[in-house]
């Protein structure tokens, strides 16, 4: 043990003779991290592009990036002179020839999925608790550029192995930059270098894919992480949790043993999922073959709802001076990503618009107590999952056995409809769940002992929360409508910032105007003294002994 | 687990709420403070502990065996034919990715997982609560930053110096051009503008019809009534088996030969004469983004695109009946030559595929 010790010292006494490192190793290395299973959303995503990166490199090792024609000679019988792509003929190189070549493929596209997936729900679960308040937007920021690119990696990763899938996705990515008008032509004429799909594509997608893309990922993750650093982590309120302070355990050890385990763990359930699901088996797609389309093509999970829109968009398109627009293109394919990216970035500015709120917030909110913020992710998350249905309409008509255009039309309908409904229902279900905090702060949980008293009536007893479960309920700060004050003042004279102080307020009407507070102490203290209050008919308490 | 508060220091700066939240009432609950977690069995109960050091010890362990194990498994599970000229057997393939799979995958596994153990049951540490700090720095180093700036500026001279200030600007607006020009040879340089290559296929006037599989030349008389069969033009044949254009081709001139009964068709005007016999030859090339289509209902004449669901009518000019398609498919108008083969009548009258900006009506 002294040896290690030793160890560590002599590195320490090294390093600080250097660049005086003892000094941010002190402050630091027993920095606070909270705990929190929904915090190990975002460290997934990290380890699993750590795999994605290791998985990588070894796969470079072999795949040759390129469309030259070549027959194939390699060990897979069935493609024995087939003509093919080196591109192709290596990726089955590695499959079939290389020892834990298809293994280290599978851990590749696996590892995409789930960090994509993982970066999904890091940020669903950075929006529902507010996260993203102030100080930590920027943050907000590089999470949505890491997703963006995190995309980009994954769809020109899909298109690499030249094979009959990802040739037909490249196809449609030609076929959405043609609806742009005026340089469509020409910017599909620059990337493929001339028509469609020539042989230079490849070679073009590869030093984006393992190159400009990762690099940018690794830079902005780096940022990110000295971000979180120095601003220290969000954490639950709780007795003794406030937004003065953050209570966890240490960075070291405990935190490098959690985090550092946890990532092993991501690394070896990837490497189980390799092991055991098969992941797009390229050798029997074929090479790709601009001409032939197998039915039930599906792109990758996070593409999915891109496809959707182009699915269900109906066949719009109309002329400007005799140049076709075709809307049905570019809609769903050049504008549905800006559509959804654009207010997406900028959430966390238009929530400060609404709140006019401009603190520092490090305490998270729990999702039933901004009912507002939490109706608007529900209803994205089904406008989400709508589109990501549609991408895969044949699949869900032929295991609901009807005709794939009902489904095309109920997504057409749907994508209006439903969003708003989410809204509404979640909001009330918000507002429930906060009646219902506030029911057991003033009166008590429910015992399910029910009395009948000497005239017949049947109540149930309610036992009280302790201080710590009532402090729980109520550590979240009290969240009221602004007033935007009279239009004019005392002497008559209009107020010049009425007209954007009234604005401010309806917004903040719109957050926060239905919002059911905690109770007042004197609310707690008439609800106490009366078990039979106003609004707690037919309620008795059971004394706190017996509980 | 007791409660250290490693970091007392510095209240002055500690964040102070501010807005008109003041106005809010009170909380009603008073916060009771941190409570303290009980100890944990480990922390009371020697046995306890020795079993949680044990089963650290053993995952550690068993990740050491399965790393041996992966190894092994790498040596012993062979893929490679002993003969070059056999192939390889797939299912010695899945072997090795699952015995080489399993093995790294649950070393890896358990390696964090006794981590993860080790830190819950066995570290000592105790929970540590650090004061936050508000993130602005204080009114005084920020007036000096803003004045150091203001200061460097200043020496410049770039507000005064209007001159040399926007021949910089102008010099840097300019620099970014070479950056864009060097990229304007990703495309070709010749062979008229990209719209003007979209326009042509290698489809003309006699070039017989070939079936796509056995590159065969086809009779009329070889189609039955509902048949459909996916054609290529004999052209493609003579193209050369390296560079983009084959490729190209396959991209743009597939179509498929349908023959229906003629008194189902609904002919437009000025078509009359493009098919044979109730055959008709329409571009495979989806009009929505180009996917090659390919799901044909015999009985409607329907053509369905497996990409997006477009589905077009055979019987009637191509034309969309459903899905985001704005535009029909494009017919090839054929003929049969002396020798009583298909042919095509000319190359297609419209550009093939999806819609874009300088093509016509």
């Amino acid at each position: 043990m002294s040896s290690i010790v030793n160890g560590a010292g002599k590195v320490v006494d090294f390093v600080d003779q250097r660049i005086t490192a003892s000094n941010w190793l002190k402050r630091n290395i027993r920095k606070v991290f909270p705990d929190h299973w929904s915090f190990l959303l975002g460290e997934i995503a990290l380890f699993s592009f750590i795999m994605i990166l290791l998985s990588g490199v070894f796969l470079t090792l072999w795949f040759k990036p390129s469309m030259a024609h070549i027959a194939y000679e390699g060990a897979y019988l069935p493609m024995r002179d087939v003509g093919m792509s080196e591109a192709y003929a290596t990726t089955l190189e590695l499959s079939f020839e290389v020892r834990g070549g298809l293994l280290m493929r599978q851990v590749h596209h696996w590892g995409a999925l789930i960090f994509l997936a993982a970066m999904s729900a890091h940020m669903l679960r950075v929006f529902f608790t507010g996260a993203f308040r102030k100080p930590r937007e920027i943050n907000w920021l590089i999470g949505v550029t890491l997703l963006v690119l995190g995309v980009a990696a994954g769809f020109t990763g899909y298109s690499l192995p030249d094979d009959l899938l990802s040739g037909t996705g490249l196809r449609i990515i030609e076929g959405g930059m043609l609806a742009i008008p005026i340089i469509g032509t020409y910017a599909s004429s620059f990337l493929f270098g001339g028509e469609y799909p020539g042989d230079d594509i490849i070679a073009r997608l590869y030093p984006m894919h393992i190159l400009l893309i990762p690099g940018l990922i690794l830079a902005l993750v780096t940022a990110h992480l000295m971000i979180l650093w120095y601003q220290k982590h969000t954490h639950w309120g709780g007795p003794g949790k406030t937004n003065h302070n953050v209570a966890g355990a240490p960075f070291y050890p405990i935190y490098v043993a959690k985090a550092g385990g946890f990532q092993f763990i991501v690394m070896g359930v990837i490497v189980l999922l390799a092991a055991t699901i098969q992941i797009n088996p390229v050798w029997l797609w074929g090479p790709y073959d601009p001409s032939v389309v197998s039915a039930g093509t599906q792109p990758d999970w996070y593409v999915g709802f891109l496809d959707g829109a182009l699915r269900v968009m109906p066949a719009w398109e109309f002329y400007v001076f005799d140049h076709p627009v075709s809307l049905s293109v570019l809609i769903p394919a050049i504008l549905l990503p800006g559509i959804i990216l654009t207010p997406l970035a900028l959430y966390p500015w238009l929530e400060q618009k609404a709140t006019g709120d401009t603190r520092e917030h490090h305490l998270l909110d729990r999702p039933r107590n901004v009912p507002v913020r939490t109706g608007i992710g529900v209803a994205f998350i089904v406008f989400y999952v709508l589109l990501w249905i549609a991408g895969g309409n044949d699949f869900f008509a032929t295991i609901l056995e009807i005709p794939v255009n009902w489904i095309t039309w109920f997504i057409r309908i749907g994508i209006f409809v439903l969003p708003p409904l989410a809204f509404i229902a979640t909001k009330r279900i918000c507002l429930g769940l906060q009646r219902r905090d506030r029911d057991k702060v003033m009166h008590g949980r429910e015992t399910g002992i029910v009395m009948v008293s000497p005239d017949g009536e049947f109540s149930e007893l309610h036992a009280p929360l302790t201080q710590s479960q009532a402090y729980e309920l109520t550590w979240h700060e009290r969240q009221l409508p602004s007033d935007p004050g009279p239009a004019t003042d005392a002497n008559g004279i209009p107020n010049p910032n009425y007209r954007s102080k009234r604005v401010q307020a309806r917004l903040s009407r719109f957050y926060f105007g239905d919002v059911v507070q905690k109770p007042t102490v004197e609310e707690l203290e008439a609800a106490h003294h009366n078990g039979h209050g106003s609004d707690s008919a037919h309620r008795d308490e059971l004394p706190s002994g017996q509980q | 687990m007791s409660t250290h508060n490693e970091n007392p220091s510095g209240d002055e700066h500690a964040i102070v709420p501010h807005g008109d939240h003041s106005l809010a009432p009170a909380d009603p609950i008073a916060d009771p403070g941190l409570h303290h977690d009980e100890p944990r069995l480990t922390d009371v109960e020697p046995k306890a502990e020795r079993r949680a050091e044990r089963q650290v010890a053993g995952m550690f362990a068993l990740a050491s065996l399965l790393t041996v194990a992966f190894i092994v498994f790498y040596v012993v599970v062979g893929i490679h034919p002993d003969d070059p000229h056999d192939g390889v057997d797939v299912g010695d393939v899945q072997v090795s990715n699952l015995t080489l799979g399993l093995t790294l995958g649950l070393a890896l596994f358990l390696v964090g997982a006794g981590a993860v153990q080790w830190a819950r049951s066995l570290m000592t540490s105790p929970e540590v609560v650090h004061e936050r700090h508000e993130l602005r720095s204080d009114d005084e180093t920020r007036a000096a930053t803003l004045n150091d700036f203001e200061t460097g500026t200043e020496e410049t001279g770039f507000g005064r110096r209007k001159l040399i200030r926007n021949s910089l600007l102008g010099a840097l607006a300019l620099l970014p051009l070479p950056a864009v020009i060097l990229l304007r040879d990703l495309g070709p340089n010749t062979g008229g503008t990209p719209a003007q290559r979209k326009e042509h296929t290698i489809w003309a006037e006699g070039v017989r019809v070939l079936t796509d599989v056995t590159f065969m030349p086809i009779r009329a008389a070889d189609l039955e009534i509902g048949q459909l069969v996916n054609a290529m033009p004999a052209t493609f044949e003579e193209l050369p088996e390296h560079g983009p254009e084959r490729i190209n081709e396959r991209a743009k001139s597939p179509v498929m030969l349908v023959r229906m009964l003629p008194e189902d068709l609904h002919i437009a005007e000025g078509r009359e004469n493009w098919g044979v016999d109730g055959i008709l030859a329409y571009s495979k090339i989806c009009t929505h983004v180009g996917c090659p289509i390919s799901l044909y209902e015999q009985t409607t004449h329907h053509m369905l695109c497996p990409c997006h669901q477009s589905t077009f009518d055979l019987s009637d000019n191509g034309k969309v009946i459903f899905g985001p398609a704005a535009r029909s498919l494009p017919q090839l108008p054929i003929a049969v030559d002396s020798e009583g083969y298909l042919v095509a009548q000319s190359d297609f009258t419209e550009p093939v595929g999806p819609s874009y900006w300088e093509r016509t009506r």
